[in-house]
């Protein structure tokens, strides 16, 4: 039986981070039942094309899902069960997986705002059959929490967590954020320590990438010259200015990150993710995989069979009608096929196999990035494991400029 | 037409002293034919309306106007180039003409290059009818500008017409001034053929449409003529008048005419504007005064980014020298670069013109390197060298001497800048010559300067430090010797031909140091360090590294956005792909202009 991954997007926040350029909304709750039912008969529209594919994973992110009333995500949890093929998920929470400890073979998660959940929420989510909790923490210092914008504090994720492990979930993921203005290498290791005493299953610790169109992006400016470095800051409103970490620093931070989880039994498996074993987000190598997903909601992108496509980014327009598309829906060369697998492929610790690349596409790696892979082996970027092709940690470091190298010229 | 109702003229205005607005005007308030062309043929009313509203592109329009004293006039109006790179032009189109209409701001007043034009057309013998537009501004001051129009130039202006060409304001006092002032053509109709040529450009359907002004005798359709100087023959295929916006045949072209003639030409190299063109069968005794051979006088190198688009340069540049007969290339090769041409331009202008061409109309990504001008190498064995390209610098064993070009410029500048321009003048090894106040607040200086120190950033210097209040012209002196030293660009220990340049010796330590602190900026960080240093022979001057580049990570995961994620590689990718590839380090393309702007005030 084929299988889909389903993605669904949840464009709405309390109040809009200052580093977030995500399609999202803050004050516009009047939205969120319209928006609802825009969803459910986008899930109806699909229901035929994708009836004989076993969901694989569901994904419900934002934006914060979790702002929404309880019942609202019910009724998209039911509107799921209803269109897909999700039934062994559903089964799980009558309690038959449950008191055997098995887990269900559909990976369920939902992103939370520890400012936005309660206990009641929680529970509400776990008996609707999301098995997976990804809490979006960033920080466990009140003043970067506060630098960032985010409306929780270290507390309120505690609470949540508790409550959380109560209700059942035991599979949770913490989202924590590097490279913060004002963070230096000891609020880090606060953070992570901090954050290791509850022991998540799964935590993310993604790079803070200043965006074009965000609030940050307006605040930096050149800030201050520290041992002969100019360095960028954020110039907050309130006439703060917190510097950002050096390419150096942010190494270092980095570095440790990797260094601390795996002695406390996490594996790096992705640039940014580490989990105990067992415990990868499988939505999330799905992408790195290649595998066919499906985006429901504003703005949200897929890809089946080789074709990509995008949901429209204009929230009236997606109420209006859930399944206009921003633009044309875009069929994949095998050559652009080759460059994703190679590109998002490498993302994984664990690489790319060179079988896979020959049952794809039917020819050896070596004739087409036979050089590439050559030039990135001698500048010590890549390296093989038997079947595999992966980043060194030099590679990581760079990894935008190797990944580049994988775009094959046009003829 | 009789002669004595033909005037050919030209307007002589600074850049935004409105020449082009007044020439609209001129054509608006005209006919584009004559009453008899009108009744000989019937007209598209609509084309008409259409060829009126025209602004001249070509260098010469032809209007036809009503006078007051009843009488209709035609009007050949020839545009002249307003840069001092086209001197040499702007001097040929001016001996087309028999007036000048010297369009002078009210508020701005005379400017250096307005005032080295008009003193180019009395030197022509040309009539030179002064206008003062803008009269409607507020800050308009006709009076003291008639009185700086005097003082200066030395021209009676107190009948001046006060007009606003764009504001139609006295317009047809122009018109009329242009009736009244300039003196009808002369020549006769049936002397041997005696033309000038002030312009010609490519057509890929008629070839070379020359363009002349008759100053004796007839061309026609059939006429075998010659050029005089570069002694090309040919058959008359065509001959016209310039319409707004087109050409228009007619049979013949006489004594005191301005029209065109094509006759198969294939290369603009056969017309060179200011050459004579006679009849070959029965010509004119000796060519007309003022022919000139242009010469380039600033050269540098044109590289295609990318090395296969080398045959698109060269066709290029091919089609754009059908139209520019002082644009010259040759093949050279750059070890940094790869296969190129050695380009010669008239000046830095010129240089920018065609460079922008060639990017915009041909879509050609280009690498230019720094503009160098010809410099004479005396060597040892006696024998004398022009040098257009750094890199071919003989040993400096063989060296006995070397020689730059200098030149006389004369700078206007309201005083209170004065101060801040003689230093710059000085900074730019300028001899000071004099100075010369026109009026209580305005002066000229007049400096002897070597070329290469104007040809780099000396016009945007000059601006900054002015206020843009400054304005430069400058002629050709001849050849000094100067003690000139060759500087060379390492880059992580490699010498990059494509960057060495020749300066003055007392310069050499301040230029390769700015040189270097420029490319710290433009070459991006690297997996590695790279040292960038100044050296002359084998002696380092200066020196700036490049710190190694220690991430370049995408942490994000953009959840399914993969099309994102595929933009921000593939710009990655197209970013190294305008870079040049030196041993293994990788420099952008601007780099190779930085040396231009180092003009750090």
């Amino acid at each position: 039986m084929k299988e889909l991954e389903l993605y669904i997007h949840i464009p709405f926040c309390a109040q809009k981070c200052h580093y977030c350029d995500f399609v999202s909304f803050a004050d516009k709750t009047d939205a969120f039942e319209e928006y609802v039912n825009a969803l459910c008969r986008e899930m109806e529209y699909y229901k035929e094309r994708f009836a004989e594919q076993r969901i694989k994973t569901v994904y419900i992110g934002g934006g914060t899902p979790s702002l929404l009333p309880a019942d609202l995500i019910l009724r998209i949890t039911d509107s799921l069960y209803k269109n897909f093929n999700l039934t062994e998920t559903k089964e799980k929470r009558k309690g038959l997986f449950l008191q055997k400890k098995i887990r269900p073979t559909t990976e369920f998660s939902m992103e939370c705002n520890p400012g936005t959940v309660d206990k009641s929420k929680l529970d509400a989510y776990w008996k609707a059959g999301i098995n997976r909790i990804s809490f979006g923490l960033q920080s466990t210092i009140e003043d970067e929490l506060r630098t960032l914008g985010r409306i929780h504090t270290y507390e309120d994720f505690i609470r949540c967590f508790e409550d959380a492990r109560e209700v059942g979930f035991d599979n949770i993921n913490v989202d924590l954020m590097q490279a913060l203005p004002g963070q230096d290498m000891i609020s880090w290791q606060m953070t992570l320590g901090q954050v290791g005493t509850w022991h998540p299953e799964h935590i993310s610790a993604y790079s803070l990438i200043i965006e074009e169109g965000t609030d940050f992006h307006q605040w930096m400016k050149k800030g201050k010259t520290i041992s002969g470095e100019e360095r960028n800051g954020i110039f907050l409103p309130n006439g703060e200015v917190k510097l950002l970490p050096s390419e150096e620093e942010e190494r270092d931070i980095y570095y440790f990150t990797k260094e601390m989880l795996e002695k406390s039994g996490y594996k790096q498996y992705e640039i940014s993710n580490y989990a105990v074993p067992g415990f990868e987000c499988q939505h999330n190598i799905g992408y790195w995989k290649r595998e066919n997903y499906l985006g429901l909601g504003l703005n949200a992108s897929s890809m089946a069979d080789n074709v990509r496509w995008k949901n429209t980014a204009d929230l009236a327009a997606y109420i209006q009608d859930p399944t206009q598309a921003a633009e044309e829906e875009k069929k994949l060369s095998v050559k652009e096929q080759m460059e994703e697998f190679m590109f998002l492929g490498l993302r994984l610790r664990d690489g790319i196999s060179q079988t896979d690349f020959v049952n794809c596409f039917h020819q050896d790696i070596t004739l087409v990035y036979g050089e590439v892979l050559d030039d990135l082996y001698d500048q010590g970027m890549i390296t093989y494991e038997e079947d595999n092709i992966k980043l060194t940690d030099k590679g990581i470091d760079v990894s935008n400029r190797v990944l580049a190298e994988f775009l094959i010229d046009p003829e | 037409m009789k002669q004595e109702n033909i005037r050919n003229f030209c307007i002589i205005a600074h850049i935004d002293h409105g020449k082009s607005t007044l020439a609209d005007r001129i054509i608006e308030k005209t006919g584009t034919l004559t009453s008899r062309e009108m009744q000989a043929q019937v007209l598209d009313n609509m084309d008409l309306e259409r060829e009126r509203g025209i602004t001249i592109k070509a260098q010469a329009v032809r209007v036809i106007y009503q006078s007051q004293n009843g009488q209709e006039y035609v009007f050949n109006l020839i545009d002249t180039p307003g840069h001092v790179d086209f001197n040499y032009e702007v001097s040929r189109s001016l001996a087309a003409c028999d007036g000048a209409v010297l369009v002078v701001d009210a508020a701005q007043g005379i400017e250096a290059q307005t005032l080295a034009n008009v003193y180019m057309a009395i030197d022509h013998d040309l009539e030179v009818i002064p206008v003062i537009n803008k009269i409607d501004l507020p800050s308009a001051e006709p009076e003291r500008v008639i009185e700086e129009i005097e003082d200066v130039i030395g021209l009676e202006a107190h009948d001046a017409p006060q007009i606003s060409a764009k504001n139609d304001i006295n317009i047809d006092q122009v018109l009329e001034a242009i009736v009244e002032r300039i003196p009808a053509p002369q020549g006769d109709p049936n002397a041997p053929l005696k033309a000038l040529i002030f312009d010609s450009i490519y057509d890929s359907y008629k070839g070379v449409i020359v363009f002349v002004r008759i100053k004796e005798g007839t061309i026609r359709v059939g006429t075998q003529v010659r050029m005089m100087a570069t002694g090309a023959e040919v058959g008359v295929v065509e001959v016209g008048y310039f319409g707004a916006g087109k050409f228009i045949p007619c049979d013949e072209l006489s004594a005191g005419m301005v029209g065109y003639f094509t006759a198969s030409i294939k290369n603009v190299r056969d017309t060179m504007v200011g050459d004579t063109v006679t009849s070959a069968t029965n010509p004119c005794d000796e060519p007309l005064p003022g022919y000139k051979k242009v010469q380039s006088m600033v050269f540098c190198g044109m590289y295609p980014a990318d090395g296969a688009h080398y045959e698109d340069l060269r066709d290029a540049l091919e089609k754009l020298k059908l139209n520019d007969a002082s644009l010259n290339y040759e093949p050279e090769t750059s070890v940094a670069l790869g296969f190129g041409f050695r380009c010669g331009f008239l000046g830095l202008l010129h240089l920018e013109i065609i460079e922008e061409r060639l990017e915009r109309e041909y879509n050609l990504d280009l690498v230019t390197t720094a503009p160098s001008v010809v410099y004479k190498v005396k060597k040892t064995d006696g024998t004398m060298i022009d040098l257009t390209n750094p890199t071919n610098l003989p040993d400096p064993s063989e060296i006995e001497y070397m020689e730059e070009p200098m030149v006389e410029a004369e700078i206007m500048v309201t005083s209170e800048y004065i101060g801040p321009i003689m230093e710059l003048c000085q900074e730019r090894r300028g001899v000071y010559k004099e100075i010369e106040y026109i009026e209580a607040t305005r002066a000229i200086l007049r400096y002897d300067l070597p070329l290469n120190e104007i040809i780099y950033d000396f016009f945007d210097a000059l601006k900054s430090r002015s206020r843009g209040y400054a304005a430069l012209d400058y002629e050709l002196k001849g050849y000094e010797r100067s003690k000139l030293v060759k500087l060379d660009i390492l880059i992580n220990h490699e010498e990059v031909d494509a960057l060495s340049f020749i300066v003055h010796a007392d310069s050499a330590y301040e230029r390769g140091r700015k040189m270097c602190e420029k490319l710290k900026e433009e070459i991006p960080r690297h997996l590695f360090e790279i040292p960038i240093q100044a050296a002359i022979g084998s002696k380092i001057i200066a020196r700036e590294t490049v710190k190694a580049l220690r991430k370049d990570v995408l942490a994000k995961c953009y959840g399914g956005d993969i099309t994102r994620k595929r933009k921000l590689l593939e710009k990655q990718k197209e970013g190294k792909k305008r870079m040049r590839q030196i041993g293994n380090v990788e420099i952008p393309q601007k780099a190779f202009m930085s040396v231009l702007k180092l003009d750090d005030r």
